[in-house]
C-alpha cells in the first residue's frame, strides 16, 4: 500500500490558520476583578468592537486582594481607577476613535454580579458629565432567577 | 561557470510552522460578542420646566438594600413584577383623546392612561446588589417585549417571527439592506405603540 500523501496538509493547516486569524479578537486588557456577569434574557447584542468601550468592576481578584482590599473596585484598562478617573477615560477612549465613531460609542459596563448599585450610579454619574449617554450592561445569557439566591 | 539548480527548499517543517500558528490563534480566540441590556442615560442638564405627570401615569418600582421590592407601595416578588408592569402599561384608562384603542387592560382609571403617557420608575438604594438590579432590569424589558410581541403577531400574522425575533433579524449585519428596510416600519410601529419609556432614577441626594 502506498503511502498517504501529506504534501496538501500545510494547505489545510493554512486554511484553518487564516480562518482564526481573522475570526481572532484578542483580549485587549487583562481582568484585575471578579467578574461573574449578572444573567438576563432580555438582551441586544453589543455593537462592533470598535464602538464599543469597556468599564470592569467588581472586587479584586486573587493576588491583588491583598493589596487593594475586598471593596468592590473599578478597572480602567489595565489599572485600578477610582470613580473621578471615568470621565478622562472616557474623553481618552473617545479621542482615540475615528471621528464619524466618536458620537455612536456605547460603554459597556461589565460589572460583578455582587457589586453595590451604589458604584454602578457613581459610575452612571460620571457618564452623564462627559455626554457618554449609550450604556449596556453587559451579561450572560440566562434567566433572571439566577441572579437571586 | 556551469548552471546550477537552485537546491529546492525543504517544506517538510512548514505544516509544523502553520500548527504552531494555528494552535496560538485557537487558544487566543474570542468568537463570541457580548451581549446585554441597553440603556440610554438622561442628558445632565438641568430641566428648567419639568413637565408635570399625573401620579397615575407613574409606575414606581424600589428595590431596597436588602434586594426587596416595592412596586406601587407594595411589597412585590420579583416573578410578579412582569405581570404588574404588564397590566400597568396596557391599561389604557384614558378617555376621549387620550384613550388607547388597542390596549386590552382594564381602563382602570387609577393606573395609567395609554402606553404613550406611562412612565416606569426604577429606583435603587446604594446597598442593592448589581444581580437583582438587573433582574429587575430584565423583567420590566420583558413587560415590554411581551407586549409588543403581542402587537407584531396582531399586525403582522404572516411575519412568521415575534417582534424580539424580528428586532434581532434587524440588528444583525449579515440581514440584507432590503429586508431591513421591509422590517424597519414594521418595527417602528409597534414600537411607538408601546414606547419604552423606562426611567432610571436620579440618585437621592441625601443618603
Amino acid at each position: 500500500m502506498p503511502a498517504i500523501s501529506t504534501a496538501s496538509l500545510p494547505d489545510i493547516v493554512f486554511m484553518l490558520l487564516f480562518f482564526f486569524m481573522v475570526a481572532t479578537v484578542m483580549r485587549d486588557s487583562t481582568l484585575m476583578v471578579q467578574n461573574s456577569l449578572p444573567a438576563a434574557d432580555q438582551i441586544q447584542k453589543l455593537d462592533k468592537k470598535d464602538r464599543v468601550m469597556y468599564i470592569y468592576a467588581g472586587k479584586p481578584s486573587g493576588r491583588y486582594s491583598d493589596k487593594y482590599g475586598s471593596q468592590a473596585r473599578i478597572q480602567l484598562n489595565d489599572k485600578f481607577a477610582d470613580v473621578g478617573d471615568v470621565a478622562a477615560f472616557v474623553l481618552a477612549e473617545r479621542a482615540s476613535k475615528r471621528q464619524e465613531l466618536q458620537n455612536v460609542l456605547t460603554t459597556a459596563l461589565k460589572v460583578d454580579g455582587d457589586t453595590n448599585m451604589g458604584l454602578i450610579t457613581d459610575i452612571k454619574q460620571e457618564l452623564r458629565k462627559v455626554n457618554a449617554l449609550k450604556i449596556n450592561y453587559t451579561t450572560r445569557v440566562g434567566d433572571y432567577t439566577q441572579n437571586i439566591n | 561557470m556551469a548552471k546550477r539548480a537552485a537546491p529546492e527548499v525543504n517544506a517538510g517543517s512548514m505544516a509544523d510552522i502553520a500548527f504552531l500558528l494555528l494552535i496560538f490563534f485557537l487558544v487566543t480566540t474570542t468568537i463570541e460578542t457580548d451581549s446585554g441590556i441597553n440603556r440610554k442615560l438622561p442628558p445632565t442638564d438641568e430641566v428648567v420646566d419639568p413637565p408635570v405627570i399625573k401620579q397615575r401615569n407613574i409606575f414606581t418600582v424600589v428595590v431596597n438594600k436588602d434586594n426587596r421590592l416595592l412596586v406601587e407601595e407594595e411589597l412585590m416578588d420579583i416573578s410578579e413584577v412582569r405581570q404588574a408592569a404588564m397590566a400597568f402599561l396596557d391599561n389604557g384608562g384614558g378617555q376621549g383623546e387620550e384613550a388607547c384603542d388597542y390596549c386590552k387592560g382594564k381602563r382602570d382609571t387609577s393606573s395609567s392612561d395609554n402606553p404613550e403617557k406611562a412612565i416606569i420608575s426604577l429606583k435603587n438604594d446604594r446597598e442593592t446588589s448589581y444581580k437583582v438590579y438587573i433582574a429587575v432590569q430584565n423583567e420590566l424589558v420583558a413587560a415590554y417585549n411581551d407586549l409588543r410581541d403581542r402587537e407584531f403577531a396582531l399586525l403582522n400574522p404572516m411575519a412568521g417571527m415575534s417582534y424580539t425575533e424580528a428586532q434581532k433579524r434587524y440588528s444583525d449585519p449579515r440581514t440584507t439592506a432590503n429586508e431591513k428596510a421591509k422590517l424597519k416600519p414594521k418595527l417602528d410601529e409597534v414600537k411607538n405603540m408601546y414606547p419604552q419609556k423606562l426611567s432610571e432614577a436620579e440618585p437621592s441626594k441625601t443618603n
